[in-house]
């Protein structure tokens, strides 16, 4: 055994050791999950069962609510103190990349690509090929199956069967000898996004920022006695923004040869690129430290139960 | 000219790196060291928005993001929500990312639910907020519901039929909304809302983004959007105008989540800003010692 | 005849979406431009589905290399759509559901569904962008280094601004006077960061944000008027 192997091997054993400790040492314990049952339908919370004779196992509509361990009603939860057991383990599993790659992080990795892409396909599944295509195209499957409050007066529109078709027509790029007819729902696609988009990016992002940016440079306004006075700190300010943002598009122009005068500004506009980049990794930095924290929080509150939030 | 400190130095492990940063963070936490903020003025500018609001205004509260984002948007989406209930206006919720439509349940069922779903005031479903859920089709979804809501989606997160809810009557798009405010992780979301929703049919729009993705909302600020909340600063700074304001659902530490994340940022932008000098103090000693000496 | 019709579709349908902006006539065909669209892109995003199976199958019937991580996707994938398809674990939520076996919400809380995003997709999904946050320190210390003017321009607004973002900022104020009676004390590092957000940044982004606005409306011309095909692929 090396010295790596024995290492890892003591902090497994003193892991394993914590956590039985923890679990068994502390009221909290590990990861314990509590919820009471509640009627769906009324909203009411139903004690805990006491037998097969109780009334409250004939209610079909029972949800779980998550429940403190000290409510008089709450039940442990099976399912949410392994879901809690298995995030915190598949956690570690992620976090164990930064030592070295490993199978308990392929492992996860592996998980999440099939969880991820099988998530899409149901959300997408129920929330449009249900909720728009089925009510539009059968609205009385639809109410009768999953769907029961779509109004009674709604009527089919076969009209929404085209782009069921077309949508289809996309695996025809399966089969070499009609993969061209795989063309017209990706033309359908592009073409609607491009007329959607040129307007929007011409409005929201040409003229009225280029509006945005025509700024008075030299700025006065009135002070307490109503008597006007240089705003020096707007004027430079808007001084700073009219000839940075010139600078910058100038280097964007790559039409025209970068010497001289051009050369120059189109530096200048590269020094403003990049302290709008420093200060892009800064607010990034920010944003995964925070995301670090909540998965600390996570394993220290939820899981081990260290720290009370 | 050879130093010892300095060959350790550069041979450094990134792995002690990682370490440092895994104790920064940490131990704020272990610790509960939080840190309020000092509002800056895009954050101001949507919190005066909805406090000056009529009663019973209508707001769209787009919640755009996922469990990557959620740790610096979720609390802002929990903010704007208790603000919007303690100003008691009408809650539109929506989402345009699929992975969405739980953050939406899990803040109606933090704020909503456990602060606001009793009393003489009570929120009601259907009367005061309603979920209308994962709108598919990104910013053509946008687009949709700028014109007509129904023709995105006829019915609620819950399947019923919009037509049936009280507060859906005289709704016909977000042209009808009072305000939209947004918490957005990236594509499609703040940015999206401005160009398809707010810029073309003039709805007032705020905006609270991860920092990452903050840098591209700047240049529509002030101009096309309203107010801009910043990453967990953001949540922070807005956790610490409600805690002032309404400061009676604040004396629980637990429904300030930015606050007790606050600490942690704070510790890990120190030993950020440590590795930056220390790691240029180790490139300017090496450029001196590969320089020729007299 | 295989690209002139996917060019007229996209014409047409660009076309509509244009002009609907201008004529309230077209509002209606725009608003079914845009309902098709959905479920056009929802069916599409099948493909990808099927493309992953397909990949992961050929993983797995040739042994390649990992092929149980493969095995892992497939099984991973499969439980996911039969436990979101099936509903498994919902229930009705009111009196009208009742009667109805498969109509409570598929991400209700407690079902199967929910358990799958809350306890695997969320943590790992998570976890795997946390992991930024130590390799960002780990790029702080080795790379990003003051090797020339726009790096050093680089390095000194990033550290203006990570001291700006937290409230470590106000140890710039204490080496000022004391501010007048009921006025706010001055930070200066406070001060510096909102004016590089207001200026630097804002241009800078600004400047990208022209440039790209450029582009798609070039692209989505060249598109609309069919001389950009690239996007139909190759001769087939």
């Amino acid at each position: 055994m090396n010295r790596e192997t024995r290492f890892w091997t003591v902090m497994f054993l003193g892991g394993c050791l914590f956590l039985a400790f923890q679990s068994l040492g502390t009221a909290r314990g590990v990861g314990q999950q509590f919820v009471v049952r509640v009627d769906a339908t009324t909203g009411k919370i139903i004690p805990p069962a006491t037998g097969a004779s109780d009334a409250s196992s004939a209610v079909k509509t029972v949800i779980y609510e998550p429940a403190s361990k000290d409510d008089p009603e709450a039940i442990w939860s099976f399912s949410r103190t392994a879901g809690i057991w298995i995030a915190a383990l598949l956690t570690l599993c992620i976090f164990s990349y930064l030592y070295r790659d490993n199978v308990c992080y392929k492992l996860a990795e592996s998980i999440i690509v099939g969880v991820s892409a099988g998530y899409w396909i149901v959300t997408n599944f129920w929330e449009v090929l249900v909720a728009k295509v089925l009510v539009k195209l059968a609205p009385n499957v639809a109410r009768y199956s999953f769907l029961p409050d779509t109004p009674v007066d709604v009527k089919a529109d076969y009209l929404y069967i085209v782009p069921v078709v077309l949508g289809c027509m996309v695996f025809c790029r399966l089969i070499p000898k009609i993969a061209w007819m795989g063309r017209w729902p990706l033309a359908f696609v592009v073409g609607t996004t491009a007329g959607l988009k040129l307007t929007s990016f011409l409005d929201a992002d040409f003229v009225r920022q280029v509006r945005s940016t025509i700024l008075p440079l030299v700025v006065f306004s009135a002070n307490a006695s109503d008597v006007s006075t240089l705003d020096w700190k707007q004027s430079i300010q808007n001084i700073v923004i009219v000839i940075s943002v010139l600078s910058c598009v100038t280097y964007f122009y790559f039409s025209v040869e970068h010497k001289g005068l051009v050369g120059r500004i189109s530096r200048v506009g590269i020094w403003v690129l990049m302290i709008s980049f420093g200060a892009s990794f800064a607010l990034t930095v920010m944003g995964r430290i925070t995301l670090l924290t909540m998965r600390l929080q996570f394993l220290f509150d939820d899981w081990l139960g260290l720290v009370r939030i | 000219m050879t130093s010892p400190l300095l060959n350790k130095l550069n041979a450094l492990d990134r792995r002690w790196i990682f370490l440092a940063m895994a104790l920064a963070v940490l131990s704020p936490i272990l610790l509960q060291i939080g840190s309020d903020e000092t509002p800056s003025p895009p954050t101001i500018k949507l919190f005066d928005e909805i406090e000056r609001l009529p009663e019973g205004s209508r707001i769209l509260m787009a919640m755009d993001f996922d469990p990557t984002s959620a740790a610096e948007l979720y609390p802002m989406a929990l903010s704007f929500t208790r603000h919007c209930c303690l100003r008691h206006h009408k809650l539109y919720f929506v989402t345009i990312w699929p992975t969405g439509k739980p953050m939406i349940e899990s803040t109606i069922k933090a704020v909503i639910g456990a602060d606001f779903g009793s009393g003489d005031r009570a929120y009601q479903y259907g009367v005061d907020y309603v979920n209308l859920g994962y709108l598919a089709g990104d910013a053509v979804a946008i687009s949709q519901i700028s014109s007509d809501i129904r023709k995105a989606r006829p019915q609620d997160a819950r399947g019923t039929s919009l037509d049936e809810l009280p507060m859906m009557s005289g709704v016909i798009s977000v042209k009808e909304m009072d305000l939209i405010v947004n918490a957005s992780a990236g594509f499609p979301g703040g940015k999206e809302w401005v160009q398809y929703a707010a810029t073309p049919k003039k709805i007032p729009i705020a905006v609270g983004c991860t920092g990452v993705q903050s840098t591209q909302l700047f240049p529509y600020y002030p101009d096309q959007l309203l107010g801009l909340v910043t990453g967990i600063r953001g949540a922070i700074e807005y956790e610490t105008m409600l805690a002032a304001k309404y400061p009676d659902p604040y004396a629980n530490r637990s429904k300030r989540p930015a606050f007790l994340r606050g600490g942690a940022q704070r510790w890990a932008h120190r030993l950020m800003i440590g590795l930056i000098v220390l790691g240029n103090g180790i490139h300017l000693a090496n450029r001196y010692r590969r320089t020729p000496h007299p | 005849m295989s690209k002139t019709v996917p060019v007229l579709i996209a014409s047409i349908v660009g076309c509509i979406m244009i002009v609907a902006n201008f004529s309230p006539f077209l509002l209606p065909a725009r608003q079914i431009a845009e309902d098709w669209f959905t479920i056009v892109a929802t069916i599409a995003m099948m493909l990808g589905g099927a493309n992953l199976c397909v990949h992961h199958l050929k993983n797995i019937s040739d042994r390649e290399a990992g092929w149980g991580f493969s095995a892992v996707t497939l099984i991973s994938f499969f439980i996911t759509i039969a436990v979101g398809l099936l509903k498994i674990g919902v229930v009705p939520e009111s009196e009208q559901q009742v009667k109805f076996a498969w109509s409570g919400p598929f991400q209700q809380e407690g079902s199967g569904f929910w358990w799958i995003y809350q306890y695997l997709f969320s943590p790992i999904v998570s976890t795997m962008f946390a992991l930024l946050a130590f390799y960002v320190a780990s790029a702080a210390f080795r790379a990003f280094r003051a090797k020339n003017l726009e790096a050093i321009l680089l390095l000194i607004t990033a550290l203006i601004v990570l001291v700006g973002q937290t409230r470590d900022r106000e140890i710039t104020s204490l080496f000022l006077p004391p501010p007048a009676e009921g006025m706010p004390q001055h930070v200066p590092i406070a001060d510096l960061t909102e004016f590089i957000r207001k200026t630097f940044v804002t241009a800078g982004q600004r400047a990208i944000m022209i440039g790209i606005a450029l582009g798609v409306v070039a692209t989505s011309l060249r598109i609309l008027l069919g001389l950009d095909r690239s996007y139909l692929g190759g001769d087939e």
